[in-house]
């Protein structure tokens, strides 16, 4: 009776075993990995806006602090897109003449909102507070980066879980006085653990909750 | 086929379906986009396309009951009040400046000479930016500047929205502290207010005599 299986058939089930191995290993390290990339997170790429409006031109070069136009984020859970009128209560003045403000003269002549695309959208299971962290001291940069520099704003963080348990674990990494919330310019000093731990106490920031799952799913 | 194999094979189909929708549920974004509205999101319900709703007519939310004329609009009988309705205090001008840094200062500047950043973009402007250094806008009563944040003035919109009625006292009283600051008579300074000013008189002109 002749055999069975060909004399390859050992190599090959050998091979199988170990393809088979690192197809797995490796469909779970690209998975993890793609899911933690820009390319999924979207992080670093800026979104197209009706009107290319430029964080760098007005907070950089002419100086204007945010909650000139972010006018709510101190007292309510929502920054606010600026309305049309507060656009206009300069550029009723400036660049009057501009065609690419079409859309915000159009808007204000017709009492129609400007459509602006969400940067960073999170999901609708989370909820988040702006005027808390305002108020305990997490600086705008902390979350929105060197917005101060984005010519077109994207996402400068990823807005994963882990990404917002690393600071909620521990607040004195990032945490900042609460005048400096505003200054995009704030370099965290060199002691700033030391400095964070102080300011985590001063501020009455119960760090044990933080990592509660009602602090944010709610 | 015996028994135990065919019972074997289900369990294997069973596992490898239940694991195949487990990982499948994991795509579904259904959580992630609810069917509810959020603050300034689009909503195809309304004939305007807003989430948020205007006041209906006639409301008064609360807490926002106006029924104090001189606090709330600055004025008694359409004249400008010339007392703060509240004591001014240390805090009070503190605050006032922190707000006037915010909403003021890009166009009538730091110490309200109407050279904010805006006046100084070289733009050709109908109507610049006021100063606040004339002898008109010194003798106007405090619930004067109440009363333009409110409402505006010229080509200036209304920052009612963006203030809130303590907010614009506090930077009422910061104006008067600006005006102060540019218009104040050396008779009024306390001896060391003069030393520091001549000091820097000095420093000033020393460096302006350098080549």
């Amino acid at each position: 009776m002749p055999q069975v299986f060909h004399r390859s058939s050992n190599t090959l089930a050998r091979l199988s075993i170990v393809t088979g191995a690192a197809l797995l290993v490796s469909t779970v390290l690209i998975g993890s990995n793609l899911s933690r990339s820009p390319y999924v997170t979207q992080v670093g790429a800026p979104v197209d806006q009706p009107v290319p409006f430029s964080h760098k031109h007005h907070v950089k070069e002419l100086g204007i602090d945010c909650r000139y136009c972010h006018s709510t984020v101190e007292n309510s859970a929502v920054a606010s897109v600026p309305p049309t009128h507060t656009c206009m209560s300069c550029h009723s003045q400036v660049w009057t003449n501009s065609p690419l403000l079409e859309p915000i003269r159009q808007s204000y002549l017709n009492g129609t909102p400007v459509q602006w695309n969400k940067v960073y959208d999170l999901p609708d299971f989370v909820y988040f507070n702006h005027s808390i962290h305002v108020q305990k001291g997490i600086g705008c940069n902390t979350c929105h980066g060197p917005i101060h520099e984005m010519n077109i704003t994207y996402k400068a963080q990823p807005l994963s879980m882990s990404w917002c348990l690393d600071c909620h674990r521990q607040p004195e990494k990032y945490i900042r006085p609460r005048e400096e919330v505003f200054n995009v310019n704030y370099q965290p000093p060199a002691n700033q653990l030391e400095l964070g731990a102080k300011l985590v106490k001063q501020y009455n920031i119960q760090k044990g909750q933080l990592t509660d799952c009602s602090i944010c799913h709610r | 086929m015996s028994h135990s194999s065919r019972s074997l094979r289900r369990l294997a189909v069973l596992t490898t379906a239940t694991l195949a929708l487990a990982i499948l549920a994991g795509c579904h974004t259904d959580m992630w986009h609810q069917p509810k509205f959020k603050a300034q999101s689009a909503n195809p319900f309304f004939p305007d396309g807003k989430t948020d709703r205007p006041l209906v007519a006639n409301t008064v939310p609360v807490g926002y009951l106006r029924d104090n004329e001189a606090y709330y609009t600055g004025k008694v009988a359409n004249k400008p009040v010339a007392q703060m309705p509240m004591p001014v205090t240390r805090e009070l001008l503190q605050r006032g400046q922190e707000r006037y840094n915010v909403f003021c200062e890009p166009c009538h500047g730091k110490v309200g000479d109407g050279q904010g950043m805006i006046a100084q973009r070289g733009l050709a402007l109908r109507r610049p930016p006021a100063t606040f250094h004339t002898d008109r806008l010194r003798g106007m009563p405090v619930g004067y500047f109440y009363d333009v944040i409110t409402n505006g003035f010229g080509v200036m919109y209304s920052y009612a929205s963006r203030i809130p009625p303590e907010d614009r006292w506090a930077i009422a009283a910061y104006v008067r502290v600006l005006q102060l600051s540019q218009y104040a008579q050396t008779s009024e300074l306390t001896p060391d207010d003069l030393r520091k000013l001549q000091e820097s008189m000095n420093a000033t002109t020393s460096t302006e005599s350098k080549p």
